[in-house]
């Protein structure tokens, strides 16, 4: 296809390449400069070893669950069947420090669970961390695995009843393939975000037998000031990632970000009763495990909001690194996917980067990010004079990925269904962006930054290590409410920003697609 | 074997499709415009579908509800085949699902695969094979279940012309062999003069009754004629 070279996308996209590329690498960078050869202590062996635990537990026990609940949503319709598969959505946005304070409310040591059987559990420690880490993963894999029953052809199902197969070689023929298929990449992603999830070790671990190497860092950096310390666990941190990511790239990872694929198939061999047993307890625990904390929050937090603490302050910084997060992440992922289209277009060989950079962005710890640059500015200025900024550029990165692959395929439609006829109206530069580009692009990148600003709200991990004692967000002041044992105002606080992180969502998705028509 | 639908009505969301007539053995072929319903039609006989009302009846007797213990066969225009089997194996599965064949059987999934003229493939995987020989796989497996009704939706729908014509030609031979009742739904009439013995028109969300080929193609009804394009 003869496109007309446009350098103006060239130079914006490998603008925006080299901001990531510096953003990704510089803070790992100056870890090494700052790490001195002090060897690990046992403390950071036991940190490592707790991190790999918990995350290889989390995910098999995700997985473990998953199964029975997305083999009964891919083979029943029930009512309510999509509000579930939405559901099952939702602890994506959610922010993690909210769904804690709504775990601890049902399963903590004065909770739901322990009036029940009326004795105290404690969650704190490797429970806590994995009731959240399934409480967040749990759903995911589930979407994952609902999308692999999706892609057994329907003609399969018809087959294996026609054949007269019982349940067992059902199993065995058509979903054990799919799943030693899809379960490979599923149990990696959750490995990852688990090692990767500050929030849940910050609230739930702790102590010396429930530290994860994060938490460490954050120890080391805030209480002990050992900058040392801080970037040689950083730089284990980052290989640990380093490792996941070079074995993701053998298996294909992929994030279940996509509603395709979640309907359900009629099934022959699910007549039997024992079969439909199976299914609907499945989806009554679930129902019931995903949903309690979210009721017990709502419930709790309602009972507070009427002597809640002045939260104007907190309020006015959430949104402004939500937005600025979003702004930075939608302007520079524009940037490089435009690039990386028109390299497609052109077939060249660079066009990969686009993997390439998203698999860095995701396999890269934000905490560590974060880490490197407090180490970087502390050489120059006071970090903590930067604490909005760097949250808010550690939140974009996070977020880079997720919007890459929402705008990739946006853009190669536009270009594909328009392209020629543009080309052929000599449309091109500035007034080919507003009057073809623009429009196809717009509602696609109004619900990525919907997410980005989403998850930039809830976000509890780099802000921790900036954030100087005046300094205030909306989950910074839950997670100091919580630590003063205010369960009732955190959870209101909670209310208020669920509301706000959904009505940011909404109102960036519903921008997208205002007076759209396709 | 005859195959009876009383009164039988489909319905799947807003669409519904009527049958009511008796196919006597033979083949008859299953015409009429896409998305008219033929597909849904022999689902329904084979059991995948329950009818909103009415009955399928096979000599007379009514229908078990399973699928697995209905007299039939069918065959989908693709994924017939599993992939991460064998052809042998995917034959094999017709014999016993467990796959625990005897001598016996064995040497009857050879029989068939020689019948269907693919003799030496059976240590190969569907992904080896071209579509063609991907479909004489699922026709050897029909074979060896020898069920007497033996439904064909499209699956050759995706060959050529001249492979097209190949494989009905097979398809009559076979069945000429084992006398099922074959029901195949095509959109070409050649396919319907060529080896059928009957057709079916589905229009309208009607499935009409079985007429001799050679007097509906010499007078066609008025859906039949717009079908055609005459």
């Amino acid at each position: 296809m003869a496109q007309r070279a446009q350098p103006i996308i060239t130079v914006l996209g490998i603008s925006a390449l080299g901001l990531i590329l510096a953003l990704i690498l510089v803070p790992p960078i100056t870890l090494l400069m700052v790490a001195k050869d002090g060897g690990l202590s046992p403390a950071d062996w036991s940190a490592i070893r707790f991190t790999l635990l918990q995350a290889t537990l989390s995910a098999l026990i995700s997985i473990l669950l998953a199964i029975p609940v997305a083999r009964a949503l891919a083979r029943r319709t029930f009512p309510g069947r999509g509000l579930l598969v939405a559901l099952l959505g939702a602890p994506f946005l959610l922010p993690v420090i909210v769904a804690v304070i709504g775990l601890l409310i049902v399963w903590g040591r004065a909770g739901w669970i322990s009036d029940l059987i009326g004795t105290p559990i404690s969650i704190y420690g490797l429970g806590g961390v994995l009731l959240a880490h399934v409480f967040f993963n749990l759903p995911l894999v589930t979407r994952l695995l609902l999308q692999g029953w999706g892609q057994i052809p329907a003609e399969h199902f018809r087959l294996v009843s026609q054949l007269g197969f019982r349940p067992a070689q059902v199993f065995q023929h058509l979903e054990w393939p799919m799943l030693r298929s899809v379960l490979p990449g599923a149990f990696l992603l959750v490995f990852l975000l688990c090692t990767t999830s500050f929030a849940v070790a910050l609230t739930l671990g702790g102590g010396p037998r429930a530290t994860t190497i994060e938490l460490a860092i954050y120890e080391a950096v805030r209480f002990s000031f050992d900058l040392s310390r801080a970037a040689i666990l950083s730089l284990i941190q980052f290989a640990v990632c380093g490792v996941i990511a070079a074995l993701s790239l053998l298996i294909s990872l992929s994030t279940g970000f996509s509603n395709s694929n979640l309907i359900s198939t009629s099934r022959w061999d699910a007549r039997r009763r024992s079969q439909r047993t199976l299914d609907t307890i499945s989806i009554l625990l679930v129902t019931l495990f995903l949903l309690t904390p979210l009721l017990a929050l709502v419930l709790r937090g309602l009972a507070g909001l009427g002597d809640l603490p002045p939260l104007g302050r907190a309020i006015m910084t959430s949104l402004m690194i939500a937005l600025g997060s979003t702004a930075f992440t939608s302007l520079t992922a524009l940037a490089l996917a435009q690039w990386i289209d028109h390299m497609r277009a052109a077939k060249n060989q660079l066009a990969f980067l686009s993997e390439g950079v998203s698999l860095l962005t995701i396999s890269t710890s934000p905490f560590v990010l974060g880490t490197g640059v407090f180490l970087l500015i502390r050489s120059v200025a006071n970090p903590f004079d930067f604490a909005l900024p760097v949250t808010a550029l550690v939140n974009a990165t996070v977020a880079l990925p997720i919007t890459l692959r929402v705008l990739l395929p946006a853009l190669e439609q536009s270009r594909l269904t328009h392209g020629r006829l543009g080309e052929s109206l000599s449309i091109t530069g500035w007034t080919r962006f507003r009057l073809i580009t623009w429009p196809t692009i717009r509602a696609p990148l109004g619900y990525a930054a919907g997410i980005s600003a989403a998850l930039s709200m809830g976000d509890l991990g780099v802000i921790t290590l900036f954030a100087p004692p005046d300094m205030e967000t909306l989950p910074l002041l839950m997670y100091r409410l919580m630590g003063s044992y205010q369960t009732q105002a955190a959870a209101s606080v909670a209310l208020i920003l669920i509301v706000l992180t959904l009505a940011l969502f909404w109102l960036f998705d519903r921008g997208g697609r205002l007076g759209h028509h396709t | 074997m005859d195959i009876t639908l009383e009164n039988l009505l489909i319905r799947l969301g807003s669409f519904t499709l009527s049958a009511d007539f008796t196919i006597p053995n033979g083949i008859t072929a299953v015409i009429g415009p896409s998305g008219g319903g033929k597909s849904s039609l022999l689902l329904t006989i084979a059991g995948f579908i329950d009818p909103a009302k009415g009955q399928v009846q096979f000599d007379n007797k009514f229908a078990v509800k399973n699928p697995g213990d209905r007299p039939v066969t069918m065959l989908f225009q693709e994924h017939n085949l599993f992939p991460h089997m064998t052809v042998a194996q995917n034959v094999g599965l017709g014999a016993r699902p467990d796959l625990k064949l005897s001598s016996d059987q064995r040497a009857q999934v050879d029989l068939v695969l020689a019948e269907v003229d693919l003799a030496n493939l059976g240590s190969r995987y569907p992904a080896d094979l071209s579509g063609g020989q991907r479909q004489r796989v699922a026709l050897a497996r029909a074979l060896l279940r020898q069920r007497p009704v033996l439904l064909l939706d499209e699956p050759f729908a995706a060959l050529g012309p001249a492979l097209r014509r190949e494989m009905l030609d097979l398809v009559h031979t076979l069945r000429d062999r084992q006398n099922h009742n074959l029901l195949m739904v095509t959109h070409d009439p050649d396919d319907a003069l060529r080896i059928a013995d009957r057709v079916i028109l589905v229009a309208d969300g009607v499935a009409h009754p079985p007429q001799l080929v050679k007097q509906l193609f010499d007078n066609p009804p008025p859906e039949l004629r717009e079908y055609l394009g005459q």
